[in-house]
């Protein structure tokens, strides 16, 4: 379990993280989401014992990380820009971490070479940047970490190679149960493969709440009402709008919930639909300031 | 074996229950067959294995399969559909009856239909 608590870091003055909470369970996949400037790469580079946070704890089953290579040997971290020594080739960049990280599996890296199909002599600067990436998580998942760390990890990939990783990983948390770790803002496929999501804004962890809970807390309902009536009390809409007579409401609570109090005002039409991952993202954001603004130019 | 359609409004662990469900109703997957276990269908379709355990308990608790621990989950013989999902699909049927009446047809005609079975 990564265990984050009331951790702050200043830049030059600049609150990037700001008393941020956040709870990633073993076994879990984790996707981390939030506006351009949140702070998701920061707190990436605290969990991987790269930066030193300025007050708070950053714990993996209670260790700290910074400084730990007891802890950080179970982690595998792909940065959203891939590093590698200049001149390096896949395979020595292969023996550099194998030389770090004591549960390398050389025999599964061997095997994923056909996955690949990435000449492992060739020189990590001469590939494209999405064969990089690739590299990276061939490396990366002959690690056997028990945590894997990925920030914005299928920037770049083609649909194939993107199906082909996530595939993968998927394996490994189903019989390892690795817990992972991902930042992203392809919303659609995190739903696929996220069962928890930490919606951060400004530095702070908003909501952080299993999926299934997110995507039940919040309903999209489409409703007619006769002439008259008008909307209960007590209803918790964080957007609306209408066209003609037709209503169409964003709001927390279950789907049975909001129905059963919505009888009340005699609905002639009612029907109540839920919310993607990115419609949630926006409309909660939406309530923080954040939200797409109308522009005439 | 089985798809999940992304554009598709309902979640992803209904529509690979609806999908299997099909599957067990059309005897493309018959009574006894072993369904893939939890890791396969997880790394087949690119999905959390969570997501697949919801859709497989979810069918148990409906009685369309059984898990036997260690071994995997298997599709039971019919007759132990669970009375809320008979519910479900009768409300259903309800609804199209309400359609078909506004376009039309009535119930003599969905009476012979039945009936030419």
């Amino acid at each position: 379990m990564i265990e984050v608590r009331n951790v702050l870091k200043e830049f030059d003055g600049f609150r990037a993280l700001d008393d941020l909470n956040m709870t990633v369970p073993t076994g879990s996949v984790y996707g981390l989401v939030g506006p351009n400037g949140a702070g998701k790469s920061t707190i990436i580079r605290h969990l991987t014992g790269i930066y030193r946070q300025d007050a708070g704890e950053i714990l993996v089953d209670g260790a700290p990380v910074f400084e730990n290579p007891g802890v950080k040997s179970r982690i595998a971290y792909i940065p959203d820009e891939i590093f590698y020594y200049a001149n390096a080739s896949i395979r020595e960049m292969m023996d550099f971490y194998r030389s770090i990280y004591p549960h390398f599996d050389a025999e599964r890296f061997k095997k994923l070479a056909d996955v690949f199909g990435l000449d492992p002599k060739r020189q990590m600067r001469r590939l494209s940047k999405g064969m990089q990436k690739q590299a990276a998580f061939w490396i990366a998942v002959s690690l056997r970490p028990e945590i894997l760390i990925l920030d914005e990890p299928v920037d770049g990939l083609d649909p194939v190679m993107r199906r082909q990783i996530w595939s993968i990983i998927m394996a490994d948390v189903a019989e390892n149960g690795t817990t992972v770790l991902v930042s992203s803002h392809n919303l659609r496929e995190l739903e696929d493969v996220c069962d928890s999501v930490g919606i951060m804004n400004k530095g702070k962890i908003m909501i952080e709440r299993s999926l299934d809970e997110l995507q039940e807390n919040i309903v999209k309902i489409q409703l007619a009402l006769p002439d008259g009536e008008s909307l209960p009390e007590g209803l918790d809409i964080l957007h609306k709008s209408n066209t003609g007579r037709l209503q169409s409401l964003i709001m927390h609570g279950t789907q049975e919930e909001i129905t059963e109090k919505l009888q009340s005002a005699h609905p002639l039409f009612i029907d109540a639909v839920p919310l993607t991952l990115e419609e949630i993202f926006i409309y909660e954001l939406g309530g923080a300031d954040y939200e797409v603004k109308d522009i005439v130019l | 074996m089985i798809s999940v359609n992304f554009r598709d409004p309902r979640p992803i662990y209904e529509q690979i229950k609806d999908n299997l469900r099909r599957l067990i109703v059309s005897g493309l997957l018959p009574t006894g067959s072993k369904l893939p276990s939890v890791r396969e269908m997880a790394s087949d379709l690119a999905i959390n294995p969570s997501t697949i355990q919801r859709a497989y308990r979810e069918l148990e608790a409906e009685g369309y399969i059984s898990s036997q621990p260690g071994k995997g989950s298997f599709v039971c013989a019919r007759g132990g559909v669970d009375e809320s999902r008979k519910a479900e699909l009768l409300g259903k049927f309800d609804e199209l009856v309400t359609e078909l009446g506004y376009i039309g047809i009535d119930k003599p005609q969905l009476i012979d239909r039945l009936k030419g079975e």
